[in-house]
């Protein structure tokens, strides 16, 4: 497949939306999977062109990041998270299901080309956990059964919607939003649910709330005002490293 | 008395369409951006320092400092770059967040900005979650038609840009100077510090990089001052800020409360821990921070007394286990994970990690070697402080913070395997269907 003259005036419009060319490199490759089903040879060289930068530096960063495929994909991408949590609450024995159930191992695609599946890490829906995502959409508090479900629906051609998101369109489809491109599908599904309201519906039954701002009495000022400090206070390595030597930098 | 729980950010997360702008405004959205306005940028640093608010991404460092730290006899533009990659295991907040109120932080966007005097800004998102993107999209154009972003920002004379930017997949994009790299175009490899992102940062130029939740709290300080933020915490820990309970627990989710309340009392407002659980693990801040146990339920959960039993606060991700989870399966796969997420650019991290997965893998099939337990820790104490980033650190973590909980567990990886000792089915979330 070659490139459409729609597509070449999209990757230029990203580059030009930044301050400097160059950082639309990301979303630029996330376009070229949208409308090629994957990290193209001719996508990285257009890449390339277009930001006057070598077709080795593209392709290096284009496999530096996990969401970038150099083999063609499914219409669908189905990711089960198998970090920690997610594993031992049950992700692991949904991803054994499904590899069994679809004839798959990972990140392979189903003979019918439909499904594409992957073991991911955290997405930050632990609360949900098990948590399955479809096309990067969020597939909440899974059982081997529910996913098999989602799964059979897709390779069927059937309506699946996301339990916190929008009916499922496809990979490419939601590869292009990533790249920048708004899809309409915004007003789709809730603000929030389940866990994400745990503790309001709670404060809600106990009649808590934050104080008004004029009920409310600081207590006695410890904040440091210098950087040595912020140091000692900052209780972690991370706050260290981020603000140790920040006294060299002046 | 302040309330046990204290929600701010989330208090609109259960209304009706609660992303859109009309919500937000009908909600009093808005409003401490146009007080913040009528502000002097440099009142708008020392408003937020005064209030004590500390970055939440997992440092701590105060934010209304980090902010007076840019330059501003500094001829470059400056930027501020949110960092929405949230993807620390158990880390779990900013993502609802900006699904339900995209608005709240584009708020505090624009107030951070107008601060530090940033023309241009950036929400750096991960790319895995789709949904949030959009909204985010959607809530910077609907933004920008009402003349809260571009020229002029509603006639006092402040510009801002705002540019979503959804990453590509790669845990190792959070840590702040690998995001930039990413957000240039590059491979996100942690950079070399001096020279701070505060003075060369995004375009070798003066950049603040702060987390989701640190720049959403900022409309709320702005519209409620200072004094309304520091009587909820504590004196160090001032201020709200969002828990996040997972894992073999009643009713996980998300927790708004003080900082300094503890697990036990968070525990026992959702209905404590699943049927005929008890606790035995669990991580104050994420999979980078120490495990603690059950004798630590009861420390107040600000950023002193978790540092003072050994830990971190880190991002407030607590991920709780009970009894039927193996210790040992958790930290091969927590360490598998770092392995996968290191970046390569150093070989105490990059060798290191891949070292204590095959020694792990081991101790996790029962096929474990005399020796293995002091190996492990003698990895961990090589990585330590030798990495070139903060990863590094946090991959060794939670290695040996198992072991000085629980190195009968690891002892006994020599003959038999976790599944045989704690069976991976009795763990799940529907461990009754599996049973049946
Ligand atoms: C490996 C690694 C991953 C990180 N991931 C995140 C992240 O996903 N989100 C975040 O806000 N901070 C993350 N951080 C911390 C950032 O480097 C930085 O401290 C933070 O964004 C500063 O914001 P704050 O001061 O508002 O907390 C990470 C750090 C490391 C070392
Ligand atoms: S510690 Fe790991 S992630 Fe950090 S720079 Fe070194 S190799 Fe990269
Ligand atoms: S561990 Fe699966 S979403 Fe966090």
């Amino acid at each position: 497949m070659t490139l459409s003259e729609v597509t070449i005036s999209e990757l230029r419009e990203l580059a030009s939306r930044y301050p400097e060319a160059r950082s639309a490199l990301l979303p630029m490759l996330h376009l070229v999977q949208s409308t090629e089903g994957n990290v193209t040879n001719q996508g990285i060289e257009l890449c390339a062109e277009i930001l006057g930068i070598s077709a080795a530096e593209v392709s290096g960063v284009s496999t530096f990041y996990t969401m970038y495929k150099r083999r063609p994909m499914g219409k669908h991408h189905v990711g089960v998270c198998t970090n920690t949590l997610c594993a031992v609450m049950g992700g692991d024995a949904i991803f054994e299901r499904l590899k069994d159930h679809l004839d798959v191992g990972n990140d392979e695609t189903t003979d019918d080309g439909k499904v594409t599946l992957e073991h991911i890490e955290c997405n930050a829906a632990c609360d949900f956990a098990p948590v399955m995502m479809v096309n990067w959409e969020f597939f909440d508090n899974q059982t081997p059964e529910s996913a098999i479900e989602v799964v059979d629906k897709l390779r069927a051609g059937k309506k699946v919607q996301a339990t916190r998101g929008a009916t499922i369109t496809s990979w490419r489809a939601a590869e292009r939003v990533l790249a920048g491109f708004e899809d309409g599908l915004v007003d789709q599904g809730p603000a929030a649910a389940g866990p994400s309201l745990a503790g309001l519906e709670i404060a809600a039954e106990k009649g808590w709330s934050a104080p008004s701002a004029n009920e409310a009495k600081a207590k006695p000022n410890e904040v440091p005002d210098d950087k040595v400090g912020a140091v000692e206070q900052a209780d972690t390595s991370r706050a260290e490293s981020e603000t140790k030597d920040e006294e060299g930098k002046k | 008395m302040t309330d046990t729980l204290t929600p701010v950010l989330s208090a609109d997360w259960g209304n009706d369409r609660a992303w859109t702008l009309k919500a937000y405004e009908q909600t009093g959205g808005y409003a401490a951006l146009k007080t913040a306005l009528t502000m002097a940028p440099d009142d708008v640093i020392t408003l937020v320092k005064d209030s004590g608010l500390r970055g939440r991404g997992g440092a701590g460092f105060p934010t209304g400092m980090k902010w007076s730290f840019i330059p501003q006899d500094n001829p470059k533009p400056k930027y501020l770059v949110v960092n929405a990659d949230e993807s620390e295991p158990g880390t779990c907040k900013d993502i609802p967040l900006m699904l339900a109120t995209p608005h709240t932080l584009i708020e505090g966007v624009i107030i951070a900005a107008h601060a530090i005097r940033a023309k241009t800004a950036f929400i750096y998102v991960r790319g895995e979650v789709l949904h949030v993107v959009r909204r985010l999209r959607a809530a910077a154009r609907e933004a920008a038609e009402a003349g809260y972003l571009g020229e002029n920002i509603l006639g006092s004379g402040v510009d801002l840009e705002l540019i979503i930017h959804a990453g590509a997949g790669a845990y190792i994009c959070g840590e702040e100077t690998a995001l930039l790299d990413s957000l240039e175009g590059r491979r996100g490899q942690p950079r070399l510090r001096p020279p701070f992102p505060a003075l060369e940062g995004l375009y070798a130029s003066p950049t603040v990089v702060n987390n989701v939740e640190s720049i959403a709290s900022v409309p709320s300080i702005v519209k409620n001052g200072v004094e309304w933020f520091g009587s909820m915490g504590t004196e160090k820990s001032k201020g709200y800020t969002l828990y996040s309970l997972s894992g073999h627990v009643k009713r996980p989710g998300q927790y708004e409360a003080p900082l300094g309340i503890t697990l036990r009392q968070l525990l026992d407002l959702g209905g404590g821990m699943r049927e005929g659980s008890q606790l035995k693990f669990w991580t104050p801040g994420g999979s980078s921070t120490p495990i603690l146990t059950a004798e630590h339920l009861d420390i107040p959960l600000d950023y002193e007394a978790v540092g003072a039993a050994g830990s971190m606060l880190g991002t407030k991700a607590l991920q709780v286990f009970d009894q039927t989870t193996s210790v040992v399966r958790c930290v091969l796969r927590w360490t598998e994970f770092y392995k996968h997420e290191s970046c390569g650019k150093c070989t105490p991290c990059r060798e290191g990690t891949w070292w204590l997965v095959q020694t792990l893998q081991r101790l996790d099939a029962g096929e474990g070697k005399s020796g293995d337990i002091e190996l492990l820790l003698d990895l961990c104490e090589n990585i330590v402080g030798r990495a070139f980033c903060a990863l590094g650190d946090g991959a060794a973590s939670p290695i040996t913070s198992a072991i000085q909980y629980f190195r009968k567990e690891f002892e006994a990886g020599m003959h038999t395997p976790s599944s045989w000792a704690f069976p991976p089915e009795a763990s799940t979330l529907f461990a009754q269907e599996v049973k049946a």
